[in-house]
């Protein structure tokens, strides 16, 4: 009981109060890219909250069990029990998610032509979306446990997933209003940002 | 030629003003000075070293895996660069946390070796690294004054606004609080773009 109300205070700790966007600016580039319009939006969010789901419990294995001092020791081979491979894991991460999100593209391809139709070329994008390998830093800063990374993942995608959504939705409505020419495009989208990480800094001090 | 490869991502083609880049880290580090500072080195370096190895193996990656090999040599960079500032600069590389692991999915990086290092030269490639590098530090080091002297009264950890004039001391002014939160920087960052780009005279559709 205790250890589901743990997850579920994470949970909406990642998505409202540490949310990826407005809180660590971490996917800006895609964000900035994308919400131009809310049908991509909708898809990339989608594409992010599955790929951040997969890959930090999976870079959580791998940083467990290959890669922090002494995680080789199951192997049994002596001489390896004190190995620290930890300066190795910027690579081994992001090796992790670019092979993954070509694996997973290769699978809904083949079996769900309809969800690769929705996520297909938002797929390549993540590999270089900086909150997918935030997220893997985090939860190896944070010494998640595994499920604790399984519920990191998932909500921290789904935090970004809402930020774009919303954000996408704000510039909408902004294509029918008068703004100084300077500020069009990318300078009103950073304060507008900014209004909305406002907002969400009333969420701060939440405890389930 | 060579002049303006180095020149132009200074004003005119800035890496985060103009083309959209990198946003994610220049947000991230303002906090401070100190920090804006170590992370613009650390990122100049980074893209240099990059550059030139990517324009030194242009001719031997293949164009179907050349993601992956930029990918590569960033990585090795990266960790390099924060080896060396886990060794050197401690306090400094534990406040930066995720972010300089994150280089190595900074737009700038990967955006000029597949854009720009791929198709010339190591020296113009030295040169574009070395001006993408100042154009992105010196965004990222005026955002950082504007935050780190309205949030604290401080610029570079030294006291610029006089103690007397605060409230507690009898006076009138107040630090804002808000600039050192994440709303600070994208409002900084966003009238800093519109300063930019009345300047440059560049609008977008």
């Amino acid at each position: 009981m205790d250890q589901a109300q743990h997850l579920l205070s994470l949970a909406v700790k990642s998505i409202f109060i540490e949310n990826m966007i407005l809180a660590y600016f971490l996917g800006m580039c895609s964000f900035l890219a994308v919400s131009k319009k809310i049908e991509t939006s909708i898809g990339l969010g989608k594409a992010v909250v599955f790929v951040c789901g997969v890959t930090v419990p999976l870079n959580w294995c791998i940083n467990t069990y290959l890669l922090k001092e002494g995680a080789l020791s199951w192997t049994g081979i002596s001489g390896v029990e004190n190995l620290d491979l930890s300066y190795l894991n910027l690579i081994m991460f992001i090796a992790t998610i670019a092979a993954l999100v070509q694996l997973v593209e290769m699978i809904i391809e083949k079996f769900s032509s309809s969800l690769y139709t929705s996520l297909g070329i938002f797929l390549p994008l993540i590999t270089v979306n900086c909150s997918i390998l935030g997220a893997s830093l985090f939860m190896n800063e944070r010494a998640y446990t595994f499920s604790e990374a399984l519920v990191f993942g998932i909500s921290s995608g789904a935090g970004f997933a809402l930020a774009i959504v919303s954000m996408s939705a704000i510039r909408f409505k902004l294509k029918y209003s008068h703004i100084p020419d300077g500020l069009k495009g990318l300078g009103i989208t950073m304060i507008l940002t900014g209004l909305i990480s406002m907002a969400y800094l009333a969420f701060s001090g939440i405890q389930l | 030629m060579a002049k303006n490869i180095f020149t132009d991502p200074l004003i005119d083609d800035n890496p985060i003003t103009k083309q959209v880049l990198g946003i994610c880290s220049a947000l991230a580090v303002t906090v401070k000075v100190e920090m804006a500072v170590v992370m613009a080195i650390a990122l100049t370096i980074v893209l240099t070293c990059s550059n030139l190895t990517i324009s030194l193996l242009r001719k031997q990656i293949p164009s179907n895996v050349r993601i992956i090999v930029q990918l590569i040599v960033i990585a090795s960079l990266v960790i390099l660069v924060d080896l060396v500032l886990k060794a050197f600069l401690y306090d400094v590389s534990k406040q930066l946390s995720v972010f300089v692991g994150l280089i190595i999915t900074n737009c700038i990086v990967m955006g000029r070796a597949d854009a720009f290092a791929m198709s010339n030269p190591p020296k113009e490639a030295i040169l574009d690294g070395l001006g993408n590098g100042f154009g992105y530090g010196s965004i990222l080091i005026i955002v950082a004054i504007f935050r780190e002297l309205l949030g604290t009264g401080q610029i570079y950890g030294t006291q610029i606004i006089p103690a007397w004039v605060y409230f507690e001391n009898g006076g009138f002014y107040m630090n804002n609080g808000l600039m050192l939160l994440a709303p600070g920087a994208f409002i900084v960052l966003g009238l800093l773009i519109w300063a930019q780009r009345s300047y440059t005279g560049y609008v977008e559709e």
